[in-house]
């Protein structure tokens, strides 16, 4: 159907072949993309120093990585970075069945008084940001929280907004977008749009 | 767990998979208590009603503090409050906790067996926090991520065992677990307080401190009681405290780094003496920490199973 990017990471086992997948984001792509995340960063946040990049467990954690390391090419040598876990934080959680693969939350820093960039691979509904939000409040009193991520796929349930964005796509909330990562090298990354399986050409709104 | 652990009632069938499930989760829990906000909102809106047929502050808080933690509602019934002392039979007390929708129950009773009778007339996840001379598979859970914590793993540590086994619950519960995720565990006491069927848990039984004490990884020291005296099982404590109390010299024959554990109420001067119990290898307090962790894995893995099935 399309050639996969060699050396790309599964993320999921998938069924694509029996799916309609259209592929929005290549390696290129993604490596241009988190390339101007990090410089639109940059430019609002001259001091590194005050700055966090927190990656949203797990999606988020390589682009973090990533972000993190063209950060710090770009001068801003004292950023740090971190990641949280939100299962502990879903608004589903009291009701759902427990999720025995809970994640630790790695946040070794003071965050009072610094800014926290959170970093997902994908914004869709917006609960998982709100969750994150409330995870990284826990730790402490930061001066602001912005969002950074990868792909804004819309069809929000909640008032929240990426401050970053590397791609807007078109999706039907019948579609998944995939983000594949390789966690060794987050520009080695391919993002896709996968139809339902007995649906194999709906594509988006 | 994949939604098969209704209840904790105890070590004996618990697999290995789902005692590293609960090592695990609790590993998650134990950042949440050095946080700036201890708490997470995980148990909104549930009810934990802690049960406790025999006193017990220390276990009790724990528990407390790890439903608090949680964000669970929790409530205390102790037996010198409750009804029980009106005539209520267990299965009367049981009902009417029933008709309050409580999710999980945490039972301490005298009665071994307590916990599993309330978890057939409950919807709610039944954890036993001590029955009789059973078990109590939190401290057993508590005392193995204490260990893993300090070790890094728990299989091939010698783990030694020394006090009365034959009315531990404690000694039973760690003496199953240990040996399920593969340590040697030794079991020790005068030959009076040990059980005739010690062996079929696959654990080597000592009647002499010393040796039992030569190359362990671990040394737990278990509370003797001041009514072994009275029945007779002990001559006295200062003879116990000669023969069967951990001092630095009896230490000393454990490996280098040896740690030593005890789940307390400690006699200092009997099975413990101070200086040890204080001294750079104790990991005495960290089990206390390690207790809350471990509880609050329990209840979350266990509270949102409760009052989805029907009762049995």
């Amino acid at each position: 159907m399309r050639p996969r990017a060699a050396g790309v990471y599964r993320r999921a086992m998938t069924t694509a072949t029996t799916q309609a997948a259209r592929v929005v984001m290549d390696g290129s792509a993604v490596a241009d993309a988190l390339g101007r995340v990090a410089r639109e960063i940059a430019a609002r946040h001259p001091d590194g120093d005050a700055l966090a990049l927190v990656g949203v467990r797990r999606g988020g954690i390589p682009l973090a990585a990533r972000l993190h390391g063209l950060l710090i090419d770009a001068g801003r040598a004292g950023v740090l970075v971190g990641t949280v876990d939100i299962t502990l934080y879903r608004d589903d959680a009291a009701t759902a069945l427990p999720n025995p693969q809970i994640g630790r939350s790695e946040i070794p820093f003071e965050v009072e008084g610094r800014v926290v960039i959170l970093v997902d691979d994908v914004l869709y509904t917006g609960r998982t940001t709100r969750a994150a939000i409330d995870a990284v409040m826990d730790y402490g009193r930061p001066r602001a929280i912005e969002l950074a991520v990868l792909v804004d796929r819309g069809h929000r349930e909640l008032p929240i907004q990426a401050d970053y964005v590397g791609l807007r796509v078109e999706t039907s909330r019948r579609e998944r977008v995939e983000v594949r990562v390789d966690p060794g090298d987050a520009s080695h990354a391919v993002v896709e749009v996968l139809g339902p399986a007995e649906n194999t050409h709906s594509h988006g709104a | 767990m994949n939604g098969s652990v209704r209840h904790l009632l105890g070590i004996e069938d618990l697999p290995a998979r789902d005692i590293v499930q609960f090592l695990d989760t609790a590993e998650v829990f134990f950042g949440v208590s050095t946080r700036r906000v201890r708490k997470v909102p995980t148990l909104r809106g549930k009810t934990v009603i802690n049960l406790f047929f025999e006193a017990s502050t220390r276990t009790r808080t724990s528990f407390e503090i790890a439903g608090k933690r949680l964000s669970a509602d929790v409530v205390n019934i102790s037996v010198s409050t409750s009804s029980v002392s009106k005539g209520e039979t267990l299965l009367d007390t049981v009902k009417n906790l029933e008709a309050m929708h409580p999710d999980v129950i945490v039972v301490r009773h005298s009665a071994s067996g307590a916990p599993h009778f309330i978890a057939r007339h409950t919807r709610a996840g039944v954890v036993n926090a001590g029955d009789g001379l059973h078990e109590h598979p939190t401290q057993a859970l508590l005392d193995a991520f204490t260990i893993r914590r300090a070790k890094g793993h728990l299989a091939d540590l010698v783990v030694t065992i020394s006090g009365d086994i034959a009315h531990s619950r404690v000694a039973r519960s760690n003496a199953l677990l240990l040996t399920r995720l593969g340590a040697k565990v030794r079991v020790c006491a005068p030959r009076t307080l040990l059980p005739a069927d010690m062996e079929q848990y696959g654990v080597e039984v000592y009647d002499s401190l010393g040796p039992a004490v030569e190359g362990a990884d671990v040394v737990m020291m278990l509370r003797i009681q001041h009514e072994r005296l009275t029945e007779a099982l002990i001559p006295s404590t200062r003879e116990y405290a000669r023969t069967f109390g951990l001092n630095r010299a009896m230490l000393a024959r454990a490996k280098p780094d040896a740690i030593v554990m005890h789940p307390g109420p400690m006699n200092r001067g009997v099975e413990i003496d101070a200086d040890v119990a204080d001294g750079p290898r104790s990991v005495i307090l960290d089990q206390v920490e390690a207790g809350v962790a471990v509880r609050m894995a329990v209840l979350y893995l266990l509270a949102a199973e409760a009052g989805q099935s029907p009762l049995a």
